[in-house]
């Protein structure tokens, strides 16, 4: 049972051990959003923003993750340019989706939030225009991949343009930041205290938590797909050669 | 020093000659300065305030969709197999193809910007500072865009995947270029803020750029 | 939907919020459950047809219990 991080990076190892963890993973996931949301229930009404702070616990988490997922996609690059390691691209092509659907998720909650508290359902807020950024670049990602038709070649491609990503996000962040501050000074209603009362910081983190375990079984779970995918083209190609 | 010197010349009668497209971009950023008021309506002061922006768009996009040919032309040709194989260092490669590129595409639109802002009724002052800022912020798109045409390169249809996968990282040079051009009017003394930043983000760019672009059209062509 | 669930004025915001988060989820999972059986079943077609990757044999015999494989 003992896996070493070698035997890990083995496709055929990896599966295993996916088939194995996957009940357990699924487990905690549902779990710990069970327990999250019994939390969230519980948690107290904002003196200012009233029940509608109970979207904080779904829109903050979504935000956390998908920036999370960025940096294990930038990981997952270094891997694929340094090691050139099949794994480390088939991990970062299966949670660029995942990436997409958090950033989605955190813009379309934003929106929601925003219209009772803002009064428009878009506001161009340094935070969700830089989200709406990585939004961007995550569908770019995954039209990259969808493009490239060859596997080694997309992975190389997607990698460079990963890291060219990290290296870019936080000066378009500061820009934006800069930018926001520059066309409407501190008008915004801030979504977030200063600080934040350990009532709702509880239900807060037990939600990130189980967004987290949720990432870990669907990126597991995805990785899996991709390699089978991959096993699938190779015998194609094979079954194609051995026909001519 | 030399081979870097018969490549840029290269590059550029290359691009010059006919079926070049140097003048497309020009050609294509004019379209857009004058469809703009077609869509926004004849009103001399409100497009004498947009003006540094639409004059920034234009040649944002103008510069965008032109880099397909940066890469793409000499792959076609084996061009671009003799020239990774040839053992010189590939990110200074991609540096003078990008300066090339940027003569012959990014230069013209910096020269044709002031004509162009006669069409938007802009004051000298925001002219003078829409040029000074164009001319520093383009070669950033070319360098950033070189990144894009190289991850690309091996595809038949990239043109569009380019401006989808580069915009993003083209967001700054905007906010910082169209900001040094319009703080002119509030406060002269605003200008340098944004305009260094411009700088900044273009100086970067030519870091970034070539290193990322010659690690795609190492991975792209072998 | 005034004060739905006792959840005040906003109520609406917040169960389509809610429900928001649960459609994206389930639109993942069952997205992924599906590419999962359509990888899994070509798969069993090409090997039916008796093509074998060249590493299958060797990890067949290391790794015999992992079905997944």
């Amino acid at each position: 049972m003992a896996l070493t991080l070698t035997e890990l990076a083995n496709p055929t190892r990896f599966m295993g051990l996916v088939t194995r963890a996957l009940p357990y993973l699924a487990g905690a996931t549902v779990l710990l959003f069970a327990v999250g949301l019994i939390l969230v229930a519980g948690a107290p009404e904002d003196y200012q923003q009233g029940m509608t702070v109970m979207i904080m616990y779904i829109h903050v988490p979504a935000a956390w993750l998908s920036m999370f997922t960025y940096g294990m996609m930038a990981a997952s690059a270094i891997g694929t340019l340094v090691w050139r390691h099949p794994l480390a691209d088939v991990s970062a092509k299966a949670a660029a989706p995942i990436g997409a659907a958090f950033a989605f998720l955190c813009l379309f909650t934003g929106s929601l939030w925003g219209k009772p508290m803002w009064g428009t359902w878009w506001e161009w807020d340094a935070r969700l225009t830089s989200m709406l950024v990585l939004f961007i670049m995550y569908l770019g990602l995954i039209a990259l991949w969808r493009t490239i038709e060859d596997p080694t070649r997309a992975a190389r491609a997607a990698a460079v343009l990963i890291l060219v990503g990290t290296v870019n996000l936080p000066i378009i962040k500061f820009s934006v930041d800069w930018w926001n501050t520059l066309h409407q000074p501190a008008s915004v209603f801030r979504m977030d205290g200063p600080t934040i009362d350990p009532s709702m910081l509880w239900p807060l983190l037990v939600m990130a938590l189980a967004f987290t375990a949720l990432l870990v079984t669907l990126h597991w779970m995805a990785m899996r797909n991709e390699i089978l995918r991959r096993r699938v083209r190779a015998l194609g190609l094979m079954a194609a050669g051995g026909a001519r | 020093m030399n081979a870097y010197r018969s490549l840029f010349l290269r590059e550029l009668r290359i691009a010059v000659r006919v079926g070049g497209g140097a003048l497309m971009g020009v050609l294509f950023f004019l379209i857009v300065v004058t469809t703009i008021p077609f869509a926004v309506g004849p009103d001399l002061n409100l497009l004498s305030r947009l003006g540094p922006a639409v004059l920034w768009i234009g040649a944002l996009l103008s510069t965008l969709l032109g880099l397909d040919r940066l890469f793409e032309a000499d792959r076609e040709d084996g061009a671009l197999d003799l020239i990774v194989g040839s053992g010189r260092m590939l990110e200074l490669v991609v540096i003078v193809k990008v300066l090339a590129h940027w003569t012959a595409t990014g230069l013209p639109l910096v020269i044709a910007a002031p004509l162009f802002s006669l069409f938007l009724a802009m004051p000298p002052a925001t002219i003078g500072t829409t040029v000074l800022t164009l001319l520093v912020g383009t070669p950033a798109l070319t360098f950033l865009g070189a990144i894009g045409a190289a991850l690309t390169v091996s595809l038949r249809r990239g043109g569009l995947l380019v401006p989808i996968l580069i915009l993003p990282f083209a967001i700054p040079v905007l906010i910082f270029g169209v900001a040094a051009s319009t703080s002119v009017l509030l406060d002269p003394a605003g200008f340098f803020t944004p305009f260094l930043l411009l700088a900044a983000v273009s100086l970067m760019a030519g870091v970034v750029g070539p290193i990322a672009a010659a690690a795609a059209l190492r991975g792209g062509l072998d | 939907m005034e004060n739905l669930f006792g959840l005040g004025p906003h109520a609406g915001f917040i169960v389509v919020s809610y429900a928001a988060a649960a459609l994206t989820v389930a639109a993942l999972v069952v997205w992924i459950l599906v590419d999962h059986r359509t990888q899994t079943r070509r798969l069993a077609e090409l090997e039916a047809r008796g093509v074998r990757r060249r590493s299958a044999a060797k990890a067949a015999a290391v790794a015999g219990q992992e079905s997944g494989a």
